[in-house]
């Protein structure tokens, strides 16, 4: 018996199931209890937002130069105003800040280069961020070169310290965490045990107990001629301890890829190398991006840790300015500044990468 | 294609694949027991047996993406044995294609059959995608080498594997069930593709339930059952005449209805 001998022609959607109206209705007020509690968090969300907008924006001050500038009951932004160019520089000596601000435009160019994709040249721009950039930053910032005076690692401070201390963190911890990770699924009893007893003695270890260890304890066994700077030290345990935990992140996308893709790799001739290289590794990554990520901003955070080896990252900076006898009383905006700074860079890593997901998503999910 | 035109060149061996005395364990379940093969060059084999029997266990020691424990292999005059080197020379002469396909997901069509030509042979990308091209158009399969693998149907998946194989101008071919995973309506296409270059001269070890292929194509049949060569014929008496009771009822199962 036949029914239909055409096929019924395409047809739009009843408007009661698409457009705004139908959306609050499906969502927000379908049935009593619902509508209740819409209504509720609707009020709640009004005390919360209304008196933060209130003081963060209308009720501010503003302009000025000293806390006398302060009158009105909002919040004091004078005090971020004035301390402006020892939260992003730290210590650095004034007179020498435009290096530093060399390195800054430098550092956001090169990454924006790398981030938008129509850009060219996304090769040489990565070779030259990673081999030749560092080396013009540390000649810059640190001086003692081409008559630059030099400046001490110990002045170097606020945004600026955060920042070298998350970008060299990141950059180092993703290779080593890839090889950490292959090392751990390798055959070999040598390198895999070795791999193991490295991820799980850093997993083990507290980042505070790290930075202690490398200020403290370091130079008691290193003989006294041979010392490293204090900087140098965080940042190797930084990158030692986020490795670990990147480690175990890209192991987890590994072990998600079938075991065929490295079949079908091997099938066609390729070593070890390539088969990881070209065939296991780019798809474990790309799994792994949320992952990953997510080590980056924790890394990104924990840079803050470094206060209490006497390094002063961002936070540390604002923290030491709140003791300031002069602007006593203005924690709360200081810290609300710290936060959004932390905020604002963490928030564009993860909307990058959502970016970076969508985009190297090829339709393979099943 | 270039591997037919030396079937009779006699210069070179004429067995591709050689087994002696292969015995296989996983753990303490003996998985391939005491195989003997011989497949010259230009020959079609076709596997069957009951799931279980070791048949895609067996081609898979052949490039060692499984390791026997005893016994030699010896493929295209190279004995196998635990060289990491000497494995990938093996390889690189030896194609397959498996059940599930195995495509890389994270390229493209056209990708996926240029990367080891590039990477293996060191061809540069022009040569290897031209190639490329050459090889999926005879699997017809060109017009789409700009996707990626899941844009494509399970057969279209199957026709690509055999065109990234044929890429790499291998010696020999193996397919381990390059059907099973398909639906009714693409086993033939696949199927095809495999009848014709069969026809071209292609050595060929195939594990399939087809028993249609098997006896259009087939130099000789091969029954197994619990790890073992249980019978070994040419199609036509395989087929008609088996010998043992268990090839018996094996090709009553499959072919019964």
């Amino acid at each position: 018996m036949i029914h239909n001998q055409t096929i019924i022609k395409e047809r739009p959607a009843p408007s009661s199931a698409v457009g705004p109206v139908a959306w609050l209705r499906t969502n927000l007020f379908n049935g009593p209890v619902n509508t209740l509690f819409t209504l509720i968090g609707l009020y709640i969300l009004y005390l919360l937002v209304v008196p933060t907008v209130q003081w963060a924006f209308i009720n501010a001050d503003w302009v000025g130069s000293t806390r006398d500038d302060c009158s009105r009951e909002g919040a004091c932004w004078v005090f971020i105003n004035a301390r402006f160019t020892q939260f992003i520089y730290g210590l650095y000596p004034r007179s020498e800040i435009w290096r530093a601000n060399i390195v800054f435009a430098g550092f956001f160019t090169l990454i924006a280069w790398l981030a938008i994709p129509r850009l060219p040249f996304k090769r040489w721009v990565a070779v030259f961020a990673l081999v030749g950039f560092p080396v013009i930053a540390y000649v810059l910032l640190h001086g003692g070169y081409f008559d630059l005076p030099r400046v001490s690692t110990h002045r170097w401070g606020g945004l600026m310290l955060t920042l070298l201390l998350a970008t060299v963190g990141m950059v180092g911890a993703l290779p080593i965490g890839i090889v950490l990770a292959l090392g751990r699924r390798s055959n070999m009893p040598i390198v895999k045990s070795f791999c193991v007893v490295f991820i799980e003695f850093w997993r083990g270890v507290p980042l505070i107990t790290v930075l202690f260890m490398a200020s403290v304890m370091l130079p008691l066994f290193l003989p006294s001629e041979m010392s490293v700077d204090r900087l140098v030290r965080a940042l190797i345990g930084l990158t030692l301890f986020q490795s670990a935990y990147m480690a175990e992140v890209i192991r987890g996308g590994l072990q998600a890829i079938p075991k065929g893709q490295e079949e079908a790799a091997a099938a066609l001739g390729m070593t070890y190398w390539k088969r990881m290289g070209l065939i296991v590794l780019p798809q474990a990554l790309k799994m792994m991006i949320p992952g990953i990520v997510n080590t980056f901003i924790s890394l990104f955070k924990d840079t803050t840790l470094v206060m209490i080896i006497g390094l002063f990252d961002l936070l540390g900076i604002v923290q030491a300015a709140l003791s300031d006898s002069r602007w006593l009383g203005f924690s709360l905006e200081g810290y609300v500044f710290a936060a959004f700074m932390f905020w604002v860079f963490c928030f564009s890593m993860s909307r990058y990468s959502q970016y970076l997901e969508r985009k190297l998503h090829t339709g393979h999910k099943r | 294609m270039t591997t037919a035109t030396n079937i009779s060149d006699t210069s070179t061996s004429d067995l591709m694949v050689e087994m002696r005395g292969v015995n296989k364990w996983y753990g303490d379940f003996h998985v391939l027991r005491d195989i003997d093969l011989e497949v010259r060059r230009g020959e079609r084999i076709v596997i069957c047996g009951p799931s279980g029997s070791g048949k895609s266990t067996l081609i898979r020691c052949i490039n060692h993406l499984e390791e026997h424990q005893q016994g030699d292999i010896v493929v295209g005059g190279i004995p196998l044995t635990q060289d990491v080197k000497r494995i990938e020379q093996i390889r690189r002469s030896v194609g397959m294609v498996f059940q599930h396909f195995n495509l890389f997901p994270h390229l493209t069509v056209l990708e996926n059959c240029c990367i080891a030509p590039m990477w293996v042979q060191k061809k540069s990308r022009k040569e290897a995608e031209e190639q490329a091209m050459r090889y999926l158009e005879r699997v017809r399969i060109a017009e789409q080498a700009k996707k990626y693998p899941g844009q494509l149907s399970g057969g279209q998946q199957q026709r690509v594997a055999i065109a990234r194989s044929l890429c790499m101008h291998p010696d020999v071919m193996l397919f381990d069930e390059p059907t099973s995973a398909l639906d009714p309506e693409m086993i033939k296409e696949v199927l095809d593709v495999m009848v014709e270059l069969a026809k071209e001269g292609m050595t060929m070890l195939c594990v399939t339930h087809e028993m249609g292929f098997a006896k259009t194509v087939a130099d000789r049949v091969i029954f197994m059952d619990q790890g073992q060569i249980i019978e070994e014929n040419a199609p036509e008496p395989f087929f008609n005449n088996p010998q043992s009771e268990r090839t018996q009822l094996f090709l009553s199962q499959i072919l019964g209805h």
